[in-house]
């Protein structure tokens, strides 16, 4: 006699609504957040830093040397700082961080280069702050052909225009080599998760301090109704910030928009949805808005930390790994980037997709059983 | 169904090691006005939630409107309309929002149509588009009692409607209840004021989670085996204090310009105001025993014995 209702759950749903739309303070968090997090980490990475301190490690004291020394000086990334007599001394003025890069030239490079075959000079990046060494990195491959052109004259001049030396980069302590793109797409997550899960979390917990709880128990409402009727207007919030961050995101500070549109507005409904599923739960679950917002904080920390946005995921330990991929952001995070930057279709989205969906299908379940009917 | 709308036998709810109901029995006849009374955290609210189906009884058994307290909480709560203590309706939502929103819960055909009848009914109108939130006591409590009435409800659980209501507003909430039970709805209220309790058909009397009398007022009155003396005159403040000492004059309890003194052994009560019968300026006359007498000495017995 009491199935689930359109009805009621529309009724929920507009109730909610109006209350989402006279609540300021959501309202200030809906716009506010993604626009100060924009800034923040978009102004930040969008710095193009130059002179970063460099050492170069080499025996040769030759005009080659000399030229391919001057080179990198000249393009102004960066800053000879240290002639180190070892390699180990190099590595470990890159280790402490006094250092940016490690350019190690081989004792043997001028006899080689003359002998034509090609020799390669390393450079050691402290990639940890991606968007500090990448564009330092990307200048010096374009160096090669140039450094070099006055010295190697006559019979040296290389044939046609194969360089005469190459650079073999080493990226240390970021494996994955995130550029500065990757950012702005990853924020779109963090933000979806921080705001999406407090607000829900909220929510549920709001009506029971306020005494609002009793009045809808008393009442013909199912749980379903309840948690889903909670739920939905936040999905439009959602979706408010996602335009705010992507729009701010390309005009502002170009990220490209590789792949469908409507394919990434269709992963951001699954990770939305994912996100609200756990806020819902949480706010089944505590017995205030302190507690909630403690329950948040809880799950919003390894999701920063382990989904690859602070760190990359594949520098990582195992265990770290493993507990990454139980968090919606760490599944988000590979399929914004892959859609946004490299233009993943829906094949090649659908492994990172599915996690979120088993994922909401176990929390709903969970957050359904453990929703209190009564008041006990 | 019988003509008991609510029947339950031998229920109680514990929190913790806390036995807040303890064993509670209780009828309630169809169209009745039934008063709930006892002092604050007798569990009075714990058992009204228990009734529709808020809380689980611990153990005890029993319907309310036919229907079991423990499976059937379901059809209880769309044919109960349950008043809470705490209001407990949006304070951020207009009073026409509120109404429109408990109207489309109940799945009313005509919600437009209910929700203006319900204005109209409880000379809300004027003020639909205020804030629930910005309401006085009293407003508040006509919008709670117009949301619980929406879906016709055949009875009406109200805990504690008038707490912090004015007089006036009081007397019309009142007149309001004994039209709707003309009606042949059933009330069960709790309350703590003693007019109120004087205006409803039958009582119970609730303390420490126990039921301790139920019955109409005159034979709560009959039962308690109380007798009164009335005192005017001068020097009341006096003979209070000298009375204080006094075993069978069990309660000396100024009231307007009088003071009424009454004890359960009515021979020793006398016995023991002989001497003060010959006193100058004053006037002794056998008085009624109120229901107010009755509760306070009831309230007295179980604070005497905690448990
Ligand atoms: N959910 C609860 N958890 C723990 N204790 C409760 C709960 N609800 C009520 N109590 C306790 O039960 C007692 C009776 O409360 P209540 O039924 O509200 O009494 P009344 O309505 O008569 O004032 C009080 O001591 C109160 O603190
Ligand atoms: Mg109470």
């Amino acid at each position: 006699m009491n199935g689930f209702s359109w009805r009621r759950l529309r009724a929920m749903v507009r109730k909610e609504f109006v209350q989402v739309s006279r609540d300021r303070l959501t309202f200030a968090m809906m716009i506010g957040v993604p626009m100060i997090q924009l800034a923040l980490f978009g102004f930040a990475i969008n710095s193009d830093p130059k002179h970063l301190p460099t050492a170069v490690l080499g025996a040769e004291q030759t005009e080659f040397t000399r030229s391919l020394v001057a080179a990198v000086r000249a393009s102004g990334y960066f800053d000879i700082r240290a002639t180190p007599a070892s390699a180990d001394e190099a590595f470990e003025l890159l280790h402490r961080g006094d250092v940016q890069f490690v350019i190690a030239i081989p004792p043997d490079f001028s006899q080689r280069l003359v002998r034509g075959e090609t020799p390669a000079v390393l450079l050691e990046a402290d990639a940890s702050d991606p968007a500090a060494t990448g564009n330092a990195v990307a200048a010096l491959s374009v160096l090669t052909s140039g450094a070099l052109r006055h010295d190697l004259k006559g019979v040296l001049a290389p044939q046609q225009a194969a360089a005469p030396f190459e650079w073999r980069i080493h990226r240390r302590y970021n494996p994955d080599g995130i550029t500065q793109y990757n950012i702005v797409p990853g924020l779109m997550g963090v933000i979806l998760t921080m705001t999406m899960i407090m607000m829900t979390a909220l929510a549920m917990t709001r009506e029971l301090e306020r005494g609002t709880m009793e009045n809808l128990l008393a009442m013909p409402l199912r749980p379903a109704e309840i948690m889903i009727g909670k739920i939905l207007p936040y999905v439009l919030v959602g979706y408010v910030q996602v335009a705010v961050t992507l729009l701010g995101g390309h005009f502002i500070f170009g990220v490209p928009m590789v792949g469908s549109l409507w394919l990434l507005l269709a992963c951001v409904l699954v990770f939305i949805v994912a996100n609200l599923t756990v806020g819902i739960t949480f706010s089944s679950l505590a017995r205030n808005q302190t507690q909630a917002m403690q329950m948040s904080f809880f799950f919003f920390l390894p999701s920063i930390l382990l989904s690859g946005f602070m760190f990359p995921y594949r520098g990582m330990p195992v265990w770290a790994q493993w507990l990454g991929e139980l968090l919606p952001l760490t599944h988000f995070l590979r399929l914004v980037r892959g859609i946004l930057l490299k233009g993943y279709g829906a094949g090649e989205a659908w492994p990172h997709l599915w996690p979120l969906l088993l994922f909401i299908i176990v929390v709903m379940t969970v957050g359904l059983q453990r929703f209190r009917r009564t008041l006990d | 169904m019988s003509d008991r709308v609510i029947d339950v036998e031998g229920v109680s709810k514990s929190f913790g090691a806390k036995r807040v109901v303890d064993k509670l029995s209780l009828q309630v006849q169809r169209g009745e006005i039934f008063g709930f009374l006892g002092p604050n955290g007798s569990g009075k609210t714990t058992s009204i939630r228990m009734l529709c189906g808020l809380l689980t009884p611990d153990e005890g058994q029993g319907t309310c409107l036919g229907y079991d307290i423990r499976t059937q909480s379901a059809a209880i709560k769309s044919e109960v309309g349950y008043m809470t203590q705490r209001f407990s309706f949006y304070e951020d939502l207009s009073i026409r929002e509120n109404l429109e929103f408990v109207a489309s819960i109940y799945q009313l055909v005509n919600t437009r149509e209910a929700v203006d009848a319900a204005l109209q009914n409880l000379g809300l109108q004027d003020r639909q588009r205020q804030l629930a939130g910005a309401l006085s006591g009293g407003w508040k409590q006509r919008m709670a009692l117009a949301a619980c009435l929406l879906h016709r409800p055949k009875l009406l659980l109200l805990d504690e409607p008038t707490a912090g209501v004015d007089p006036k507003a009081r007397r019309d909430f009142w007149a309001e209840l004994h039209r709707l039970a003309a009606e042949g709805i059933t009330v069960l209220v709790s309350t703590h004021y003693m007019d109120e309790a004087e205006r409803c058909t039958r009582l119970a009397y609730i303390a420490y989670g126990k039921l301790l009398v139920q019955g109409t007022p005159e034979e709560l009155v009959a039962g308690s085996g109380l007798s009164n003396w009335t005192v005017t005159g001068n020097g009341l403040a006096e003979l209070q204090n000298e009375l204080a000492h006094t075993a069978a004059a069990e309660q000396v309890v100024p009231f307007g310009s009088s003071l009424h003194v009454s004890g359960t052994d009515g021979a020793a009560l006398e016995h023991a105001l002989q001497p003060y019968f010959a006193r100058s300026g004053i006037r002794w006359e056998r008085g009624d025993v109120r229901l107010e007498d009755v509760f306070i000495h009831l309230m007295r017995d179980t604070a005497d014995a905690p448990p």
